[in-house]
């Protein structure tokens, strides 16, 4: 809800497209849009980004990559593009989803909206709009569930135990 | 870490389970998008090395791979080669040892022997991607096969389908033939006799005599490309008897169901084994294929890819 | 001069003359002077304990390939004598097909100054049956007999023309030599890689399938039949061939026939993934064929089992399946494939195995040696046939290395080889 609105205070005038990154980044947009469109009072474009292909790392990719669906509607240039995403942590998967908004066209401006910012970034990368903020260590994992593919919505840490 | 999904080379589909073969059709799908961009390029293979190495003169196989490879942001060289190691004066073992000594990441190889993809994979660290080797197998060719009868059908097993020609001499046969057995579905080839060998038989494949058995049968047919030389070399009396007798003609097809789809690896023999009305008309999925060729070949490159020969650079972590 | 040389206590195993028991050798001047309990040997004598061991006439194997004059690079006739005697042969014949082919006296003459030379397995040579190996026009048989060749062949290719198999077959009457044949119909052969069978068709090569080799088996019994010649039929692979020499022989025709090691102990399953140690002419074939040879050669109609011996140099073996040449190595491990294909599961006794490997194959080629009785050359092999060793490339001792068992562990061990009195291979002597 939170982030809804705030992302609805820098929304501005120009056509806005949410577009959340696979997996639960695209479920998370799913929520914001209906609140957004609501508060704006208008339409709001929707889109997903499968960024596999644009990792700057194919091998840890892994060997048995999956490859997202990427849709994006096509009136990206002079948009405002926000991008949603459920955890925020070196900033590579950003990365990658501005590089591959790039060969789609030219926005107005991108902004960024997680719901986890858990610091360790290796990228010079940073949230307009953040959910909420963990410390955490290299070894631990945050996990983000959402009831559409986890069952139940929650923020779980995982600390690396000793 | 799981273990690579393909190994390092992709020299056909006997081998394959029935995971692997799925799982590069699923790829192929976001693939599929890529080519419909207005930028059709990603930067999965940015940097990558991959050599075009054609024994055999093939025009649309290489392009096709060219494309897939440069949309994928590779760096690719095409070589072009006459004949065998005996008549080409350089050894396949030497050509494979230049390669390597290059550090060439990926090698897509056509060749006239069977084997000959094995072969080089076996003797270099490169990714070896199997484009056609003598009559063994064409793996590529059956997977977008394969994925242009998911596409149509939303299925590929339980489908019947039927290869119809040379399957003797034919690459695309035996992968096929792989392939379709892997995923369910239900094989039969269909052909004059000399051309089409008993043993097949013993793969599970049925066999029809008569074309027209097979058009009432079949969901799906493949149909073969006719050389010239099994004329000369004596399987068949004409090319002319051979279509009247094989061809697949719209008169024949007039009692087929309306759902039956017809392929072809092409080239066509227009008028040999298929006819223009056909292949120009509403059964044909000639040209779904060659777009699915290119997500296929996008798929196969870019799973490979992942499991690069160490000269490659190492990764980083997630997010 | 040598010495005399005196085997003690070995099992001597002597089917020519009905022989299988404990018993000492005594070799003296070239020849056997004696077989017998508790023998007595001359003050010069050189005695060697072989208890435990077998005492058998030298191997004698009719199909070898030495490939000089002309190959030297996959053999000559010295590296090959060297690698019969390693496996126990005392005596081979060469198959003329080298560059030039062996079609004539001088040629002759060559190889068998060359195997005198070498001094280690005795040589004979085989002349070609048509001049070049064309197939066109007899070569001159009785020139090339004097000069020391021991039958003709046209070896490595068929005897397309009946006429030509005809002629040759009564026109070697009169020299009382075998022509030995080549089975194999070529336009049915041609472009084959492999054996026409299931295998061929998964890895997409082109087959050769048995009629091939039964075509020409069956006319070849025939005109055999027809002049009364003796033809010896070469590296029989198939059981429609095995089917048909056993009628001849029932006719009572002059039809001889070998089998070679990789066709009663392999089948097409071993060319796996394109291994190109496993492509030689004929093919190896299915497991009924397989069968079917080791119940002939249990039974007697195939009379010998020779090698087919066929060096080829690793670059040419490491090619491309189509491409690569045809054959494989075989003296260094007949007797080894023999007794764990044949002997070790019971299909035959020792005894018969030394007759199918020496005793016949003297016999029907009509050469010294093959048996241990007084006055017979002194050609001897003493193997364990219980003893392991494994196949190390490293230690072959022909020219080549091209062998579908290199790494293999396999039974019986060659100790000694003796030609002429004289040892031309000690296991302990060559490391």
């Amino acid at each position: 809800m939170r982030i809804a609105s705030e992302i609805v205070e820098h929304a501005g005038d120009s056509p806005l497209i949410i577009v959340g990154i696979q997996r639960r980044g695209v479920q998370l947009a799913g929520r914001i849009v209906p609140i957004v469109e609501q508060a704006l009072e208008r339409k709001v474009g929707r889109g997903m980004l499968g960024i596999t292909l644009y990792r700057d790392d194919i091998q840890a990719a892994g060997q048995r990559p999956v490859v997202h669906e990427t849709r994006l509607p096509p009136e990206i240039d002079g948009a405002t593009v926000v991008i949603v995403d459920d955890v925020l942590y070196t900033g590579r998967t950003v990365r990658a989803a501005l590089d591959e908004i790039a060969d789609f066209g030219r926005p107005r401006r991108i902004l960024l909206a997680v719901l986890v910012d858990r610091g360790g970034r290796e990228l010079p990368i940073a949230a307009n709009v953040v959910g909420m903020t963990v410390a955490t260590a290299p070894g631990d994992r945050v996990e983000v569930r959402v009831s559409e593919i986890d069952g139940s919505d929650g923020v779980d840490l995982l600390r690396e135990d000793g | 870490m799981s273990a690579p999904l393909l190994g390092k080379d992709l020299i056909g589909l006997e081998h394959l389970t029935r995971e692997q073969v799925t799982a590069i059709l699923d790829t192929a799908e976001p693939f599929k998008e890529v080519s419909e961009r207005p930028i059709k390029k990603v930067p999965a293979l940015r940097g990558k090395t991959i050599v075009n190495l054609f024994f055999e003169a093939s025009t649309r196989t290489r392009i096709s791979f060219e494309f897939a490879e440069k949309r994928l942001s590779a760096d690719t060289v095409n070589v072009a080669s006459a004949g065998s190691s005996v008549q080409k004066g350089e050894t396949l073992v030497d050509t494979a040892r230049n390669l390597e000594a290059m550090r060439i990441d990926m090698v897509v190889i056509r060749h006239g022997s069977s084997g000959a993809a094995k072969f080089l994979g076996d003797r270099i660290r490169s990714n070896v991607i199997n484009a056609g080797d003598g009559q063994h197998e064409h793996p590529t060719q059956a997977l977008l096969d394969l994925l242009t009868l998911r596409d149509r059908f939303g299925r590929v097993e339980g489908l019947k389908v039927c290869i119809v020609g040379d399957v003797m001499h034919s690459r695309v046969a035996r992968s096929n033939i792989w392939g379709l057995t892997r995923l369910g579905a239900e094989v039969a080839v269909c052909g004059p006799p000399t051309l089409v060998p008993r043993e097949f038989t013993d793969l599970g494949v049925r066999t029809f005599r008569r074309i027209e058995e097979a058009i009432e049968w079949a969901d799906a047919l493949n149909v073969l490309r006719l050389q010239l030389e099994r004329m000369q070399a004596g399987f068949i009396p004409s090319l002319r008897e051979y279509n009247r007798v094989f061809g697949v003609t719209r008169e024949r097809l007039a009692r087929a169901s309306k759902d039956l789809i017809v392929l072809h690896p092409g080239p066509m023999n227009r008028g040999v084994e298929i006819d223009s009305d056909v292949a120009d008309g509403p059964h044909s999925v000639i040209l779904p294929q060659v777009t699915n060729g290119v997500a296929i070949r996008m798929a196969v490159l870019y799973l490979l890819a992942g499991g690069s020969p160490d000269w490659a650079a190492g990764g980083s972590d997630e997010k | 001069m040598t010495r005399p040389l005196l085997l003690r206590g070995g099992r001597v195993i002597d089917p020519a003359n009905g022989r299988d028991q404990v018993a000492d050798v005594l070799l003296e001047r070239g020849t056997v002077r004696d077989v017998g309990l508790n023998l007595g040997a001359p003050d010069d004598a050189q005695v060697i304990d072989v208890a435990g061991l077998v005492v058998a006439p030298g191997l004698i194997d009719v199909h070898v390939h030495l490939r000089e004059p002309g190959q030297e690079e996959r053999e000559t006739i010295a590296t090959g004598a060297a690698s019969a005697v390693a496996g126990g042969f005392t005596g081979i014949c060469a198959m003329p097909n080298t560059d030039p082919v062996i079609d004539n006296q001088a040629a002759v003459g060559f190889v068998k100054a060359k195997g005198e030379a070498a001094g280690l397995a005795r040589v004979y040579p085989i002349g070609c049956i048509s001049v070049g190996q064309r197939g066109e026009r007899l070569a001159e048989f009785g020139e090339m007999v004097a000069a020391g060749a021991v039958a003709v062949s046209d070896d490595g290719h068929p005897v397309m023309s009946s006429q030509l198999m005809r002629n040759a077959l009564e026109y070697a009457l009169t020299f009382g030599i075998p022509v030995a044949d080549h089975c194999e119909d070529a336009p049915l052969a041609k472009g084959g890689a492999m054996h026409e069978g299931i295998v061929a068709a998964r890895l997409g090569l082109k087959g050769i399938p048995s009629a091939a080799e039964e075509i020409h088996v069956a006319r070849d019994c025939i005109l055999s039949g027809l002049t009364g010649g003796h033809v010896h039929l070469c590296h029989m692979s198939t059981r429609g061939s095995v089917d048909l020499i056993r009628r001849a022989k029932e006719q009572g025709l002059k039809v001889t026939a070998e089998a070679a090691p990789h066709h009663f102990a392999l089948t097409h399953d071993r060319v796996g993934d394109y291994d190109t140690n496993a492509k030689m002419n004929p093919p190896l074939r299915e497991e009924e064929d397989r069968e079917a040879i080791r119940a002939a050669i249990a039974d007697g109609t195939i009379d010998c089992i020779a090698t087919d011996h066929a060096p080829h140099h690793y670059d040419a073996k490491e090619r491309e399946f189509d491409d690569a040449p045809n054959g494989i190595i075989g003296l260094e491990t007949a007797l080894s494939i023999a007794l764990q294909q044949l002997v070790r599961p019971g299909l035959i006794d020792l005894s018969t195995m030394i007759e199918r490997m020496s005793a016949a194959p003297a016999r029907l080629w009509h050469l010294p040696g093959g048996s241990l009785g007084r006055g017979q050359v002194a050609d001897v092999v003493v193997f364990d046939p219980d003893a392991t060793w494994t196949v190390d490339p490293a230690r072959i001792r022909s020219r080549s290395r091209n062998s579908p068992w290199l790494g293999e562990q396999l039974p019986g061990v060659v100790r000694w080889t003796i030609v002429g009195g004289r040892v031309v291979f000690d296991s302990q002597a060559s490391s």
